[in-house]
Order: structure tokens, then C-alpha cells, then sequence
């Protein structure tokens, strides 16, 4: 399991970060952007959807069509997303075609047309995006839940609103590309079979004259909504609870993670045990760390039908007030070998490798390797954890709902 | 790369794909039975019995099967199919037996009716959570439309009234039919110990009755037919479509995937520079799925409400092109080297080889390598290709739309 990550920053601050694995086939990169929706100027939510929609309409000498039929012709699998700090663009390959393949994301990324007359089309595909969350009322509360958790702009949501995406013209398309399209803190993260000084040399040619542009701070001023309740005509109640906890780059991380995966990993895990297995309330109920930079939250969801949902969140929130008491040397145990076991699996996909090194590199300025992880994961005792959970039991609990009726909150609840 | 097979003798079979540079394995009991075999009055059983088997044997309390698996860091599921019911394990090599030894317990469940209730509890929340997602379900009412009574067309779900309806003993009866020694078999794919897991699971399994359970295979006799199901509460309105297709012992589905890709790929296919990339639709997508005796080509669509006469028009056009004219030899090579990048890619994990393994093994008995599936993807050609479309044409299809929309014309 022993593999080297090897780093370089350009001139122009974009960094480059790989881990370089010989026995595999294939190869992953990931371009980690400071393009997200956080960004969006005031009554444009949705902009930074819209560039990224509109990146891949032609770039440098190719048309759409051409650029993505030499993507496929050359096996590249690939995909897109906007957050709220980053865009994200991704591919991976069999070995021989990585160059190539970089060599059509450097015109995509530095050299988009982004086509006036396109427009519209980019626009319906954001407008259509954006409708059909009606249609997934577990990702819409969800998408509440973080607007109503983090301060604007942090729980935005990259989709955007209708308003905005409508208002939005070409100029501002191109000058949002123009001033967040920038190779400083742009990260590229490449895994698999590859050398890394060509990769390097092939950066540098591909990124080096790449110019710098004015540091550019997020746009704040949307608010945040308020109230627990959405209506919302559905078979289902959903149900979300979020609290604050420490983000990443925090030293403590991996004791408020553990603390999480207690509750949440594997079906032996305290949320699943109690609601559902014990108490058959749903079908679904989880929770998971969610963590920017600089914050972080816990964020739970359960969906049960509508005359079940007080009892689901009761029993929700009760397991969070005793996770503050502690948890079993044994739920810790068995939580490292499902570590353990992802770890080594991490090890077989590039492309879970090449995501992983982008973010290690965004939140610490370093990349860990696997085995690093997993010392840091063998120094988790549930003495070490349960003096976090005493420190830093789930407070600040805040509920929000969506479904046909609003659920009393239970004490201690926000 | 090597393949092994072995024959218990009460008719279990063994087969594994073992691969010395994976760092994990995955294992697997498949069990053929879906719900193409299932009778009205068990609708929705097999799926259920899927949960149950998590919820503790002679040996293993509920909590005892999930805290055992947790303990060996497996990452484990299962699945229903129409024809397949799956129970997995993917772990670190050293937890060969561990995994083998839970998922063989598990595979001889107690059903005990407390269990039986409090699960049903959770399979209905699971009915209500899709009534809820506008074109779930759908798929069911597409299929019972186009095929009619056909086996294939039975819901893997069942409805909240046939899983309400249903008693221990009922699925007891069903259980015994299907679960036996020479109607499922175990899969395994990648750091595995051949000859250990041949004892492991003989071991626990030898005693397991057979029981030469019987599979209808119907030839499947489809009628194009046109329906709209009114959602008011839907945003977008969805179009699911559905025309045959090669089975699953049929050469021609090589020429199918490819066709399929070269129509209706996420990316760069004919659907994509006519729906998607003009902004006509949100997705549009055409995708070819094989079954015992039975095949399907599967349009699906979401639009804005107002625009779907329209789309169903462009695509009932795109589909009579085709048929008209083929594919191009740019089209078919894109198609290939894009369906053959994903072989190769998805071929590092053990788990994805686990499944082609598997499911090679389940449909055809027949074990083929990356290379095997690489070769008859190269071999397919733009006439054999013309030869699937004259003998599947796609227009020749049934349509759901579900939505807003209260009335929809068809496209005529």
C-alpha cells in the first residue's frame, strides 16, 4: 500500500498533486476550481451552473461536437459539478490516453467559446435542473436544511434560482469565467499509471502561461431563510436535523468523523439500529459530516410516512443527545475495520484516489497518502473520542421538515 | 487472471474469477429467483424474503448478522431483480471465510413473524418513499402495458396492498421452492483463495436440498400502446418508452449496447445533440437491458410539461431515422471505444468483476474475460447493427408519460 505523492506548484500558484501507482491500467484527474456558487453576484444565483454548462459548448479550436466525440473517441469518462467553493471536473482514462485527455480540459477550462447564441439552450438545461428537485422532496429538504444551517453564502445551493438563471446574460457568463476561471487556487490531482515528470513537464507546457487574476472574495447578501416546515404535498414526511461540528483541516477531525460513523456507518451503526431495524420507521435514515473549509456541519435525514414522522424525529434526536454521553470501545472497533477495509478499497479506483488528493490538497495544502489515514485512524481510541463528545456533545440542534404536516419540536430543539 | 469452477454435489455451483494483484475480494450468492417468478398472489415476495434474510437464522440474531459484518468491515448488500436475487460482501482477503461464513447463515433465515412484521413496516415505507419520486414505478406500468401478463412484467416492489397481504408462511412456501442448492450458486472476483472457498462454502452448504425449481420463459408477445398517468403534484413531465430487444442468450446484444450508445448515451449521442444540448429536455437517454428469453431498448425522458408532445415527436423522429439509416461507421467507432473505456475502467474494482462475473455465470453459465467482452464489442458491425434494428425496430414501442400534463397526445 505504500505509494508516493508528489507535489509542484506553478508560477502562477495553480498546484499540481499525484500518486503515481504502476499496476493499474487506468488513470483519474481531478480540476478543483475556485468557481463555486458562492460567487454568484447579487440576483444571479445560478451563474456559476450556467458558466459551467456553457464551458462545455466549444472550446479552442474545437466545436462542441468535436470536443467531446475526441474526449469519447480517446475513452475518457468524465463529469462536472458546481458546490459552493469549487467546480469540479473530473475524467478518467486507460494510461496512454492521459495527455491527450489534459490537453482537451486545458482548452476547455482556459479557452471556452462560451456561445452567445447558446445561450438559451445552457439556460433551459439550468431551469429544467433546477424544477426537477420538486420532483426529489428528500434532496430538496435537504438543500433547506443547509441554506437555513451555514451564513450566506455557504448553504447555497449551486442550482440557483429561476430569477437569477433568467436574468443572466452571455456578459455575465464570460466575466464570471473571465475573473474565477484562474489558475491561482486551481488544484490539479492526477492517480493511476503515469510518469510524473512528464506530467509535470506536460502541466507546465499545457498551464504555465496561464495568467493570474484579482483575488476575488465571496458574495454575501442573499440571507438566510427561516422556519422549521416546509409544505409540501407528499406521501412522506422528511425529516432533517443538522448541528455544528469542526471541519477537516481541524486537528480533531477524525475524533468528530468517528463520532458520526458511530452513528451513522454500517448497519450495526445507532441511527439505523434504533429507527430502523429496532423500530421499523423508515427506510432511509442517515447522517454524515459535511465539511467546507472553514466550517462544518453533521447533517441527519429520515423519510417516513406522515403519521410516523414525530416518532422518527424523536427517536433521531434522542440518539444525538446520547451520543454525547459516550460511545463502546466495540462500536469503535468495528467502525475501524469498515475504515480499514474502505482504505484499501480506495486503493483499487483511481478515480476515488485522484478526488481524494484534489480535497486533502484544498483543506490541508498537503495530501495525505492512505497510509497516513490510516495511522491517523489507528490513534482513535474511544477514550480520545468520547473526551471530543464531552467537549462537544451535538448542540445547537436545528430542525427542518418538508411534507403534509408540520412536526412538534422536541426539547432542547431549534 | 483465472477462472475456477466447481459442482457440489447437491448442484451448488462455485465459480470465481482470481486476480493475486487485487488488494480485496468480493463475494457473492445468487440466488435465480426474481419476481418473473412469482405468482399474484406472492407479488412482491421475493424482495421481501431479500430483507428478511438480514433479520437472523438459527445461529444469528438480526443485530447479530449486521454488528458480524460491521466487524469484518465488509461493505454488503443485497438486491432484488426481476430474475435475480443477489447477497453480497466486498472485504479484505482475510475476511474470506468470515464473509462466506454470514452470508451462507443468512441465505437459511428464520423468518420469525415478529421479524416478518416489524419488516413489512419498512418494505411499505420503501413503496411510499418511491410513490413519492414522480416517475418511479412507472417502469412496472410501462412493462405490464407493453408485455401484458409476461413474467418480466411483475413488479420487483409489489404494492402496499399484495405486501400487506402477505403471511410468514406464504413466503416459508416460496422460500423452499427457490432457495435450493441447484437454483443459486456463489460468485466471487478478485484476491481469492480458490480451493479455500470451494471447503467454506461446502462446509456449510452440502446439506442444502435441490429442488430442480422451474422457470417459466414465455416467449414474450408485446403490443405498442400509448398511456398517460396524471401526477398533479409532479414538476417535470416524464417519458419512459419501451420497444424489445435482444435477450440475454442472444448474440445481437453486443450490436445493441452499441446501438443504444450510439442513440441515447448521457454524452455524445444522437439524443444528446438533439434533446439535451439545445436545452429541449433535462435527460434524455436510451439504454438496452437483457433478460432470460427477453430484451428491452429503454427510452427515458424529463422535460417541462408544455414541451412533451414535442419531445415525444423528436424522438419518435430520431428512432425512425435510425431505422431508416443506421448508424455511421464515426458513430459505431465513438460508441465502441467509449463502451470498451468502460470495461477496462470498471474491470480495476473486484466488485464490478464480481457482478459481470456473476451475472455471465447467471444468464448464459458462461464465464468471459475483459478481453472476451473487448473482442465482440470490436467485432460488431454497422450492417449487424442494421440487422438489430430490422428485427427490434425502436418505433415500435409503448409509452408512459407521467406528469402535470392531464392529456398528452401521441405522436402520430
Amino acid at each position: 500500500m505504500t505509494t508516493e505523492i508528489l507535489s509542484q506548484k506553478l508560477t502562477n500558484g495553480m498546484v499540481l498533486v499525484g500518486e503515481p501507482t504502476r499496476s493499474l491500467e487506468s488513470v483519474a484527474f481531478t480540476f478543483l476550481l475556485p468557481s463555486g456558487c458562492c460567487y454568484d453576484p447579487p440576483q444571479r444565483a445560478g451563474l456559476a451552473s450556467l458558466t459551467g454548462e456553457m464551458m462545455l459548448r466549444g472550446a479552442g479550436p474545437r466545436d462542441s461536437r468535436t470536443w467531446i466525440s475526441d474526449l469519447e473517441n480517446l475513452g475518457v469518462e468524465r463529469g462536472e459539478s458546481v458546490g459552493v467553493a469549487q467546480a469540479t471536473y473530473h475524467g478518467a482514462t486507460l494510461k496512454d490516453n492521459l495527455y491527450a485527455g489534459l490537453g482537451l480540459f486545458a482548452d476547455l477550462l482556459r479557452r471556452p467559446h462560451l456561445p452567445a447564441d447558446q445561450l438559451d439552450a445552457g439556460r433551459n438545461t439550468c431551469l429544467q435542473e433546477l424544477r426537477s428537485i420538486d420532483d426529489e422532496p428528500s434532496h430538496k429538504l435537504m438543500i433547506e436544511l443547509r441554506r437555513r444551517q451555514y451564513p450566506d453564502p455557504w448553504g447555497r445551493s449551486s442550482h440557483g434560482d429561476g430569477v437569477g438563471l433568467r436574468a443572466a446574460t452571455i456578459d455575465d457568463v464570460r466575466r464570471f469565467h473571465e475573473q474565477h476561471y484562474r489558475p491561482e487556487n486551481t488544484i490539479l490531482s492526477v492517480a493511476g499509471n503515469f510518469d510524473w515528470q512528464r506530467l509535470c513537464d506536460t502541466v507546465e507546457q499545457m498551464f504555465g502561461d496561464w495568467q493570474p487574476g484579482a483575488a476575488r472574495e465571496p458574495v454575501t447578501g442573499n440571507g438566510r431563510p427561516t422556519g422549521n416546515y416546509i409544505p409540501f404535498e407528499s406521501n412522506q414526511s422528511h425529516v432533517g436535523v443538522a448541528y455544528p461540528t469542526i471541519p477537516y483541516k481541524h486537528p480533531d477531525y477524525f475524533q468528530a468523523w468517528a463520532a458520526v460513523g458511530v452513528l451513522s456507518s454500517g448497519s450495526s451503526s445507532r441511527l439505523f439500529t434504533e429507527v430502523r431495524e429496532k423500530r421499523g420507521l423508515c427506510y432511509t435514515v442517515y447522517a454524515s459530516l459535511h465539511t467546507q473549509r472553514d466550517r462544518a456541519s453533521v447533517l441527519c435525514y429520515a423519510g417516513t410516512t406522515a403519521e410516523r414522522a414525530q416518532e422518527t424525529l424523536n427517536v433521531t434526536v434522542s440518539e444525538l443527545q446520547r451520543l454525547g454521553k459516550g460511545i463502546e470501545h466495540s462500536e469503535l472497533s468495528r467502525l475501524k475495520a469498515r475504515i480499514k477495509s474502505s482504505l484499501i478499497m480506495q486503493q483499487e479506483s483511481t478515480s476515488a484516489r485522484s478526488g481524494a488528493l484534489g480535497r486533502d490538497w484544498y483543506h490541508l495544502g498537503h495530501a495525505r497518502s492512505l497510509d497516513e489515514v490510516g495511522k491517523l485512524v489507528d490513534a482513535l481510541s474511544a477514550d480520545s473520542i468520547n473526551a471530543f463528545l464531552e467537549a462537544n456533545p451535538p448542540r445547537d440542534l436545528l430542525v427542518v421538515t418538508l411534507g403534509p404536516e408540520p412536526l412538534e419540536l422536541p426539547n432542547g430543539v431549534s | 487472471m483465472e477462472f475456477r469452477h466447481h459442482r457440489l454435489e447437491n448442484g451448488l455451483e462455485i465459480v470465481a474469477e482470481t486476480n493475486d494483484d487485487a488488494h480485496s475480494m468480493s463475494v457473492a450468492f445468487l440466488v435465480r429467483t426474481g419476481s418473473r417468478d412469482e405468482a399474484d398472489d406472492v407479488a412482491g415476495v421475493s424482495h421481501f424474503l431479500e430483507h428478511m434474510c438480514f433479520k437472523g437464522t438459527p445461529r444469528r440474531s438480526a443485530d447479530d448478522v449486521n454488528r458480524e459484518f460491521d466487524e469484518i468491515g465488509a461493505h454488503y448488500n443485497a438486491f432484488t431483480s426481476e430474475e435475480c436475487t443477489a447477497y453480497y460482501a466486498s472485504v479484505l482477503p482475510e475476511y474470506q471465510e468470515a464473509s462466506v461464513d454470514i452470508l451462507a447463515d443468512i441465505l437459511r433465515p428464520s423468518l420469525r413473524p415478529d421479524d416478518f412484521d416489524m419488516e413489512k413496516k419498512v418494505i411499505l415505507e420503501e413503496i411510499q418513499m418511491y410513490l413519492d419520486q414522480p416517475p418511479f414505478g412507472m417502469d412496472d406500468r410501462l412493462k405490464q402495458l407493453h408485455m401484458g401478463r409476461h413474467p418480466l412484467a411483475r413488479s420487483v416492489l409489489g404494492t402496499s396492498d399484495s405486501v400487506g397481504a402477505l403471511t410468514p408462511m406464504q413466503m416459508r412456501t416460496y422460500f423452499d421452492s427457490r432457495y435450493a442448492a441447484d437454483n443459486l450458486f456463489v460468485a466471487a472476483a478478485g484476491k481469492v483463495d480458490f480451493d479455500a472457498l470451494v471447503e467454506q462454502v461446502a462446509k456449510r452448504c452440502s446439506n442444502w436440498h435441490p429442488q430442480a425449481a422451474k422457470r417459466h420463459v414465455p416467449p414474450a408477445a408485446s403490443t405498442p400502446k400509448f398511456e398517460v398517468v396524471h401526477r398533479p403534484t409532479a414538476t417535470q413531465q416524464y417519458v419512459l418508452q419501451l420497444a424489445d430487444a435482444p435477450s440475454s442468450e442472444d448474440d445481437d446484444r453486443y450490436a445493441a449496447k452499441l446501438l443504444a450508445t450510439v442513440i441515447g448515451d448521457d454524452s455524445g449521442s444522437r439524443f444528446y445533440w438533439e434533446l439535451v444540448d439545445p436545452g429541449l429536455v433535462e435527460t434524455a437517454s436510451l439504454g438496452h437491458y437483457e433478460y432470460l428469453g427477453a430484451g428491452m431498448f429503454y427510452t427515458w425522458l424529463s422535460c417541462e410539461p408544455d414541451l412533451v408532445e414535442d419531445n415525444l415527436a423528436r424522438i419518435r423522429d430520431i428512432l425512425g431515422e435510425v431505422e431508416q439509416s443506421g448508424v455511421t461507421e464515426e458513430e459505431l467507432r465513438q460508441a465502441k471505444n467509449k463502451v470498451k473505456a468502460r470495461v477496462v475502467l470498471g474491470s480495476e474494482r473486484p466488485q464490478n468483476r464480481l457482478f459481470n462475473v456473476g451475472g455471465n455465470w447467471l444468464q448464459r453459465r458462461e464465464y468471459r474475460t475483459v478481453a472476451d467482452d473487448i473482442q465482440s464489442l470490436d467485432a460488431v458491425t454497422i450492417d449487424q447493427i442494421r440487422i438489430v434494428l430490422k428485427k427490434y425496430p425502436l418505433t415500435v414501442a409503448s409509452t408512459v408519460t407521467v406528469g402535470p400534463r392531464e392529456d398528452v397526445r401521441g405522436p402520430t
